[in-house]
C-alpha cells in the first residue's frame, strides 16, 4: 500500500518513556495513516500497551511529540484533548464497560454525554450498532451476564458509536477461542470497510492478524522495528524482526542449513 | 627485613578485615548507613505526604470548579441524593432517636443531683444542635455512603472504567464526582436536622413519658436556651462535614492507583476504603473542634 498520499492521523515523533529507572521506549517514531490498519506485535512486557496509551493521551511522554489530528497532545489542555478524543474509539483489553449499566446504556453513554441527539436518535443508533455486532436482544443485560466474546463485541459497539476516525484495539482477542477471535476479526473487517476508520491493533495473534493489517510494527528492546507491509515484515533483514518471526511463525523462508541450526537451539 | 614483611602482611590484613582489628570502624560504618536509611525513609514519607496533599487539594479545587461549569445535569444529582440522603434516613432516624433517649436518661439523673431537672430540655437540644447532631450524622454517612462511594470509584479506577470515560471524551469529574459532591453537600444538613428532630423527640420520650418530667418544662427550657447561633453552628458544621466526607472518600477512590495502600485488585480497594473511612472520621472530629473553637 502506498503511504505517500495518505494523511497521518496520529504520529509518535522521537518519543521516550520511562517509569523510574526502567526505560520502556527509546526514540520511538510511528506514523498511523488514514484508513489503514497498523498492527503492533511484540513479546509481552515490552511496552505495547504503553505505546497505545501514549497515542491516546492517557500518558504523556518524557520527551518527544505525539501528534493527533494536527495537535501535539503531549502538551495540550484537557479541554482541547477532549475535543480531539471525540475522534477516538477504544476497545480495552478487559473491555472496561460500566458494570453498573446495562449494555444499551453503556453503548448510548457517549451519545448522551457528548452529543445533542434526541433519545429516539440514540435508540436508533444504538440498535443499529447492536445489530451490526449480532447483539440484538442483549441490550437489557448487564456486562457481568455476558460471555467474553459478547463483551468484546459490546465494547466494539461502544467504541464505534460516535463514528470515530481512529480506533485503538488493545489485544482484542485475548481469552477467546479461535472461532470467537475469527468472529471479532470478521466484525472488525466488516465495520472498518463500512465506516472507514484507521485502526491500531496490539495483538499476539501472529500470523492471523497479518491478513487484516496494512502495516506491521515490532516492539522489541525499547525500539520499534518495521512499520512495513506484512509480506515485507516476514521477509525483513532486520535481526530483531527475523528473530521474532522465526520464533512465532517458524523459519518459513530460511534455507535448509539455517533451519537445521535453528532447531538445534531448542 | 623480616619485621618489615611481617608489618606489610599485618597492614594488608587490616585492609581486608578492618573489623577484626578496629571494632569502632565497623560500628561507625553501620551507624552511618543506618542514619542514611532513616533519613531516606523520612524524605520518602515527607515527599509522599506532600504529593498526596497536593493531589487532594487540586482534586477539591477541580471538583468544586466543575460544579459551576456546564453541562448541568439534574438527574444524576437526584440519583445521588437518593443514595446518600434518602437511603440514610432510616439509619439517621434510629441513631438520632436513641442518642436523644440516652441524653435524656443520663441528663435527667445528672441534673437531678443538682435539683435542676427542668434544664433537661435545653441540655438535650443544645448538645444535639451544636455537637452530636452534625458529628454523628457525618459519621453515619461515612459508614453508609462514604465507604460505598470510595469502593465504587476505586473499582472503576481499577477496571479502567475511568480511563474509558476519558477516552470517550467524558470528563470523569463531571460524570462521577460532581453529582456526589452536590448530593453530599445538600444531604448532610438535611440529615442533621432529621437527626436533631428525632433526638429531641427521643429525649422528650425518656424525660417526660418515662421519668415524669413536665412536658411544658421540657419545651420551655429548650425554647429559652437554644438560640439561632446554635442552629447556625450546627448548619455550618453539617455543610463543612458534607464537603469533607465526599472529598476524602471520592478522592481516595479516584486516586486508588496512586495510593500506597491501593495497588491493584480487590485487596487494594478494601485497604483504600478502610483508609478513607478512618481518615474521614478523624478529620470530622478534628474539624468539629476547630469550628467550635472558631465560633464560640
Amino acid at each position: 500500500m502506498s503511504n505517500v498520499e495518505k494523511e497521518k492521523v496520529v504520529e509518535l515523533i522521537h518519543v521516550d518513556k520511562a517509569f523510574g529507572d526502567q526505560i520502556v521506549l527509546e526514540d520511538v517514531n510511528l506514523p498511523i495513516y488514514e484508513g489503514t490498519t497498523t498492527v503492533i506485535v511484540g513479546p509481552s512486557g515490552t511496552g505495547k500497551s504503553v505505546t497505545l496509551k501514549l497515542m491516546m493521551g492517557l500518558m504523556r511522554p518524557d520527551s518527544g511529540q505525539v501528534i493527533a489530528f494536527g495537535h501535539d497532545i503531549s502538551n495540550i489542555s484537557n479541554k482541547e484533548l477532549r475535543k480531539i478524543r471525540m475522534n477516538f474509539g477504544v476497545l480495552f483489553q478487559n473491555v472496561a464497560l460500566f458494570d453498573s449499566m446495562n449494555i444499551f446504556d453503556n453503548i448510548a453513554l457517549p451519545l448522551r454525554e457528548r452529543t445533542d441527539a434526541t433519545e429516539d436518535d440514540i435508540r436508533r443508533n444504538v440498535q443499529e450498532k447492536l445489530e451490526m455486532m449480532d447483539l440484538t436482544g442483549a441490550d437489557k443485560k448487564f456486562p457481568a451476564q455476558l460471555s467474553g466474546g459478547m463483551l468484546k463485541r459490546a465494547g466494539l459497539a461502544r467504541a464505534l458509536v460516535l463514528d470515530p476516525r481512529i480506533v485503538f484495539f488493545d489485544e482484542p482477542t485475548t481469552g477467546l477461542d479461535a472461532n470467537k477471535s475469527a468472529e471479532i476479526y470478521r466484525l472488525f473487517h466488516h465495520t472498518q470497510s463500512e465506516l472507514n476508520y484507521s485502526a491500531v491493533i496490539v495483538s499476539h495473534d501472529v500470523p492471523k492478524i497479518f491478513k487484516l493489517s496494512d502495516f506491521v510494527v515490532l516492539l522489541a528492546e525499547k525500539k520499534l522495528h518495521g512499520c512495513v507491509s506484512p509480506e515485507d515484515f516476514q521477509l525483513s533483514d532486520n535481526p530483531a524482526i527475523r528473530l521474532y518471526v522465526e520464533k512465532n511463525i517458524g523459519p518459513i523462508y530460511s534455507s535448509l542449513i539455517e533451519e537445521a541450526g535453528f532447531y538445534e537451539t531448542f | 627485613m623480616c619485621i618489615l614483611v611481617r608489618n606489610v602482611i599485618f597492614f594488608e590484613e587490616i585492609a581486608i578485615y578492618p573489623s577484626k582489628y578496629c571494632r569502632n570502624f565497623q560500628f561507625g560504618l553501620i551507624q552511618t548507613t543506618y542514619m542514611l536509611k532513616i533519613l531516606e525513609k523520612l524524605g520518602h514519607e515527607i515527599l509522599y505526604f506532600l504529593e498526596t496533599a497536593g493531589r487532594m487539594g487540586i482534586f477539591l479545587f477541580q471538583s468544586i470548579a466543575c460544579i459551576f461549569l456546564p453541562p448541568y445535569k439534574l438527574q444524576p444529582i437526584i440519583r445521588q441524593i437518593y443514595f446518600i440522603g434518602t437511603r440514610s434516613i432510616f439509619v439517621i432516624l434510629f441513631t438520632g432517636t436513641f442518642t436523644g433517649m440516652v441524653l435524656g436518661l443520663q441528663g435527667y439523673y445528672t441534673l437531678q443531683k443538682f435539683g435542676s431537672e427542668g434544664l433537661l430540655g435545653s441540655a438535650v437540644a443544645v448538645s444535639l444542635l451544636r455537637e452530636l447532631g452534625p458529628v454523628l450524622t457525618a459519621l453515619m454517612v461515612i459508614g453508609r455512603a462514604g465507604s460505598a462511594m470510595c469502593a465504587e470509584i476505586g473499582i472503576m479506577r481499577n477496571s479502567e472504567q475511568i480511563d474509558a470515560l476519558e477516552l470517550m471524551a467524558i470528563d470523569p469529574y463531571q460524570f462521577i464526582i460532581v453529582p456526589k459532591f452536590v448530593a453530599s453537600i445538600v444531604s448532610m444538613p438535611l440529615l442533621t436536622f432529621i437527626f436533631n428532630f428525632f433526638g429531641i423527640l427521643g429525649g422528650f420520650f425518656v424525660g417526660v413519658s418515662l421519668l415524669g418530667l413536665n412536658s411544658g418544662t421540657y419545651f420551655q427550657g429548650m425554647y429559652s436556651a437554644a438560640v439561632w447561633a446554635d442552629v447556625e453552628m450546627g448548619l455550618i458544621k453539617a455543610f463543612v462535614f458534607g464537603l469533607l466526607v465526599v472529598w476524602i472518600c471520592t478522592a481516595k477512590g479516584f486516586f486508588l492507583h496512586r495510593e500506597r495502600a491501593g495497588g491493584f485488585g480487590a485487596e487494594g480497594v478494601s485497604r483504600t476504603t478502610t483508609n478513607a473511612v478512618v481518615m474521614a472520621s478523624v478529620t470530622i472530629l478534628v474539624w468539629d473542634y476547630l469550628i467550635s473553637a472558631m465560633m464560640l
